[in-house]
């Protein structure tokens, strides 16, 4: 067994000259392409134990007796792989923003205000199916230094294990009909309109919760494993 | 054909601690934050460590890193339960100089593959997570199939570490004359 090879042509280049810092920070050689072995086809384990209930709610997993400023919403989706099986007991970790678009990070100094009840990172297992859900505040948009005007859109930062260490994946989940979407650097680094479009999630309105919260729905695909039907190689290699 | 294509990925950002490493970036909210536990004293293997820097293309350490370490335990064994030595660790780098340390325990050969740990990089600018090896310079790595699937013989030298008797530097060049063999795997 092993995995279905990276597409590269559809993950963003190391080298997006529009989003600066990655000038100095791409690779320029080629990368040494090879099938996984062992030590990318195995990867961490986590179960129940490692985290504690409460911590896919950043509404209250952070709140100093308030509820956070911001949208209410909750983020579900599932985790499958690229033959459409899902992948079930797989951590999957976020960060975000607050509702101003301001981190709680000692090196975030936008003007926007921290918000005391908000953290701005939740983590889960999904489920048997594949699934998982966040509930949270839609994080606002924000500048960062590229071009002297550039806006990130509203995101949040989504991580993903797998079973496998060569399926770990790192993304951002945008919300659908935001106007900041087309003029983003790092978007625009995805050279592919329809690799885009599976950032963009879908508002959900019917898990929303009326009176409560709104839902976006985000599904996340991770590299499939094929079967190696006629092996000519030993175990171990 | 009804495959699906894979999630494109993103850059972590500036700000991955908040995610994956809540206490670097300021603020205490996990009872227990996952990848920092150093190894239980049970577990078998020689201890050693692991320092480097990552160096970007202006020769500037990178300081806003975050690495995984995946690796074998002492008898080249990878683990496939909660209860065995994890084998997977987060390691943040010092925010001012960008020096990491790592501690964990010499990984055992695992069939034809010489020891090594498996690296993964992520940061700002760093638009799809780089994976690497760490290999160990005073261990056989001759037959190992992936430094030996390096062309250039000087390139292998970029995932040899240096050091000796459970002391290791490490230092992951992104760019440059010694630039590190980065895997797509
Ligand atoms: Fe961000």
């Amino acid at each position: 067994m092993t995995l279905y090879q990276r597409d590269r042509t559809w993950h963003p280049p190391a080298l997006a000259p529009d989003y600066k810092t990655s000038v100095a920070r791409s690779p320029r050689q080629a990368m040494l392409s090879l099938d996984a072995t062992a030590s990318e086809l195995s990867g961490p384990r986590f179960g129940h134990g490692d985290i504690a209930p409460g911590e896919n709610d950043l509404i209250t997993n952070y709140a100093q007796g308030g509820d956070p400023v911001g949208e209410r919403i909750i983020v579900h989706g599932r985790v499958l792989d690229e033959n459409r099986r899902p992948v079930p007991h797989t951590l999957v970790e976020i960060w975000q923003a607050n509702a101003g678009g301001r981190y709680r990070h000692k090196k975030d100094q936008y003007l926007a205000a921290i918000d005391p009840n908000f953290g701005g990172c939740g983590r889960t297992l999904t489920d048997e199916n594949g699934a998982y859900a966040f509930r949270t505040i839609k994080p606002g948009a924000y500048p960062w230094r590229n071009w002297v005007n550039n806006w990130r859109p509203a995101h949040i930062h989504v991580s993903v294990f797998g079973h496998s260490f060569g399926q770990r994946l790192i993304t951002q989940m945008y919300f659908e009909g935001d106007p900041l979407i087309a003029h983003c650097p790092i978007v625009k680094s995805i050279p592919d309109p329809r690799a885009i479009e599976a950032l963009i999630a879908p508002l959900d309105l019917n898990e929303a919760k009326p009176l409560d919260c709104l839902a976006y729905r985000f599904d996340i695909v991770l590299r499939g494993r094929r079967s190696t039907f006629f092996e000519n190689r030993p175990e171990g290699n | 054909m009804d495959y699906l294509k894979e999630t494109p990925s993103q850059t972590a950002g500036p700000y991955v601690h908040i995610g994956l490493a809540p206490a670097a970036a300021g603020f205490d909210i996990y009872e227990h934050e996952l990848g920092f536990d150093p190894v239980p004293e049970g577990v078998p293997g020689e201890r050693i460590t692991v320092t480097g820097r990552v160096i970007d293309g202006m020769g500037a350490p990178v300081k806003d890193v975050l690495i995984e370490v995946w690796q074998a335990d002492a008898s080249g064994r990878y683990a496939d339960s909660p209860e065995d030595f994890r084998g997977w660790f987060r390691v943040v780098p010092d925010f001012e100089t960008g020096v990491f340390t790592l501690n964990t325990i010499r990984p055992g050969a695992h069939g034809r593959h010489a020891p090594h740990l498996s690296l993964w990089l992520v940061a700002r600018g760093i638009n799809v997570g780089l994976q690497t090896r760490m290999y160990f310079p005073d261990a056989d790595n001759a037959a190992d199939p992936v430094l030996n699937l390096i062309e250039q013989p000087h390139r292998r030298e970029s995932l040899i570490a240096t050091g000796e008797s459970g002391a290791y530097n490490f230092d992951i060049h992104l760019q440059g004359e010694k630039e590190t063999v980065f895997l797509d795997v």
